[in-house]
């Protein structure tokens, strides 16, 4: 076996050095490839170098642990083995000790010498007999799911009209209107069966703010009202294809909502 | 733009009919208590005057006792009933009135029991023995001038005591209350300043610290040692020296500024002039924390926080700024953010408290290219 190669994402960087000294001494042959300080770059690094493990902090700028995990698992090639992923937290917001030793594991700030080395001899059998590159995939994803899930925010009041301002002018836009929320930068694109707006707020601050039972989310950058989604086409990929009423484009929902569309 | 964080203790009642009614219901106890007490000792004293049968005088003193209570505590539900209507009408905000509370309200139903109480008695005590009671109105029969005298007098003794246990129940509730809201929101201004993220991340730093660089590692300590000192202390006393919350801020972002490393830039510019003030203790740190917490730690490439003091309208206030150059306020207003309006609001709150409408708070979109958020406290100097 080659060595192994791993990713750390970690946004101070006295804890990131440290993670990688502790690393060297009890895993001489891990190759760390790259530090990086925020989650946006974990997943961009990681989909780039396809390290074999990553240690996720969960709290940093740009994307969050979480977020990064799920970027990774929605753009993951088929034919390379998903990394095993370390979640490292100062404090534990998600519950995560309900996933130790799985398909995911985590680690607590201070990281004590004896529950690392725990994680790293649990990550090189891992690697040893590795499952089938799909089959990984799949048990991470289905971890992931239920993280994401735990951590949603308490529900906010809802929403009814989305207030869209261009220039001097605002546009009420019902949020029954609405056929799909998508993420643009620090922008959301709010699209109707007309027009489409642009509104200056997070997907991740906006969707609180829906009924989640009429507003799907099906990727990362996407949420559908579910009333708008005429097909939904399996693709090889896992992903799924989904077709609108009322508009001609083809929105795509990732691996890890795909469980969603399924034949009654 | 934030929300209100009114910390809800207890679901405190909205109408003054329910508070009057929770009022009722929690001295029902004490009213059979005084009601038996006084019915009792009636009858026995009309026994005694007359010599004749105990058994028919209790049940009529019962039924009038009770047609008298009935009617003093209908008459609050109705006039509790009435201020609200009113109070709706004129589109003010709950409060409860003197006329709704202790003895004064109370003086309707009593004169209401004490007129209409003794008949309605005699009738209920009637129905009950199945005998004939001469008419209350004829002020002829000595009996009846008696009864009504007896009723008249219980009726005023019965209110003035229940009333009395009324308005020392509801103000030790209300202190109570008080202390509770005190007590929590000390509780939750140490929970904030003793962050578990905060607390872990630190010492987790100092851990590899200390195999790196031991000398570093032991400045750091000295601030973790200084800053939990301070925020423990600070519950402790009113007021401190401007120069030490300054020092407490310094020690805080010096904390901050090893575990962020270059993408932490800090500035901090107090007259000397300034530096013995007395300002109320941590007052400016949490919105510090906020600048860091909301501002520049979500930024990728990090930012500089700006926090200086100085005297404004000739001396007469005291501007305090905490300036950041994060990623500004559009984003920490977003209601799917939690928790991030607790320190403005605690520490409007305590200048609400403090100063009345002598001190302000504002937090504004910083000026400027580098964009980040800007607040800025302003204190009434002099005698406080």
């Amino acid at each position: 076996m080659n060595a192994a190669r791993c990713l750390i994402a970690e946004d101070e960087p006295l804890l990131a050095l440290g993670l990688r000294a502790e690393l060297a001494a009890l895993w001489p042959d891990l190759q760390v490839l790259e530090i990086v300080g925020d989650g946006l770059r974990a997943a961009e690094q990681a989909l780039a170098l396809r390290p074999d493990v990553c240690f996720l902090d969960i709290r940093m700028p740009g994307a969050t642990g979480l977020e990064a995990a799920q970027a990774m698992a929605e753009d993951w090639p088929e034919d390379t083995p998903f990394p095993l992923i370390v979640f490292v937290t100062a404090y534990d917001d998600y519950a995560l000790q309900a996933f130790q030793a799985q398909a995911v594991d985590y680690l607590v700030k201070p990281l004590d010498r004896p529950r690392l080395a725990a994680c790293v001899a649990r990550l090189q059998t891992r690697l040893g007999d590795r499952a089938p590159p799909a089959q990984a995939l799949q048990d991470t994803v289905a971890q992931l799911r239920l993280l994401l899930g735990s951590s949603m925010t308490a529900s906010a009041p809802r929403l009814e009209v989305i207030q869209a301002q261009v220039g001097n002018l605002v546009h009420l836009v019902p949020v029954a209107d609405v056929l799909y929320f998508e993420a643009a930068d620090k922008y959301v694109r709010v699209v109707t069966a007309e027009r489409e707006h642009l509104i200056r707020l997070s997907l991740r601050e906006l969707l609180p703010q829906l009924d989640p039972a009429r507003f799907w989310q099906v990727h990362r950058g996407t949420v559908v009202q579910a009333q708008a989604i005429a097909t939904a086409r399996r693709e090889e990929s896992g992903k799924v294809t989904l077709t609108l009423r009322g508009r001609n484009e083809k929105i795509t929902a990732s691996r890890l909502y795909a469980h969603l569309f399924k034949g009654m | 733009m934030f929300p209100a964080a009114s910390p809800e203790i207890a679901a405190a009642p909205a109408t003054v009919l329910a508070a009057t009614r929770q009022r009722l219901r929690r001295r029902a106890g004490h009213t059979a208590v005084v009601m038996g007490v006084l019915c009792m000792s009636i009858a026995l004293i009309l026994t005694a005057i007359d010599g004749r049968g105990f058994g028919h005088k209790i049940v009529y003193s019962l039924s009038i006792g009770a047609a008298c209570v009935a009617l003093v505590d209908c008459t609050r539900l109705l006039a509790a009933w009435l201020a609200d209507r009113l109070r709706v009408a004129r589109g003010q905000p709950y409060a409860e009135t003197a006329a709704t509370i202790g003895w004064r309200g109370v003086i309707p139903g009593a004169l209401l029991a004490m007129l209409v109480g003794p008949p309605i008695g005699l009738w209920l005590g009637d129905q009950l023995t199945g005998l004939q009671s001469p008419s209350i109105l004829s002020f002829g029969e000595t009996n009846t001038r008696i009864t009504l005298a007896f009723s008249l007098v219980a009726t005023v003794a019965s209110m003035l005591v229940l009333s009395t246990l009324e308005r020392l129940s509801s103000a030790r509730a209300q202190a109570e209350a008080a202390q509770r809201l005190a007590a929590e929101n000390r509780l939750r201004l140490l929970q904030s300043q003793l962050e578990p993220h905060m607390l872990f991340n630190t010492l987790a730093n100092l851990r590899v610290l200390i195999g790196l660089d031991p000398v570093r590692a032991q400045a750091m300590l000295d601030h973790l040692i200084a800053f939990l000192r301070t925020t423990l202390d600070a519950s402790r006393h009113p007021a401190q020296p401007l120069a030490t919350e300054f020092k407490h801020i310094g020690d805080y972002l010096a904390l901050m500024a090893v575990r962020m490393g270059p993408r932490l830039q800090v500035q901090l510019d107090l007259p000397p002039e300034l530096g013995a003030l007395q300002v109320p203790p941590l007052l400016l740190q949490p919105l510090v924390e906020n600048a860091i917490k909301h501002g520049l730690e979500p930024k990728v490439e990090g930012g500089r926080i700006e926090v200086s003091a100085r005297r404004e309208s000739e001396g007469a206030m005291l501007q305090l700024s905490v300036r950041d150059t994060g990623v500004g306020l559009s984003q920490v207003c977003a209601p799917g953010s939690p928790g991030s309006s607790f320190g403005l609001e605690q520490v409007r709150a305590r200048l609400a408290t403090l100063y009345g409408e002598g001190a302000s708070l504002v937090l504004q979109d910083a000026p400027g290219a580098e964009g980040g958020a800007l607040v800025t406290l302003l204190l009434p100097l002099g005698p406080q």
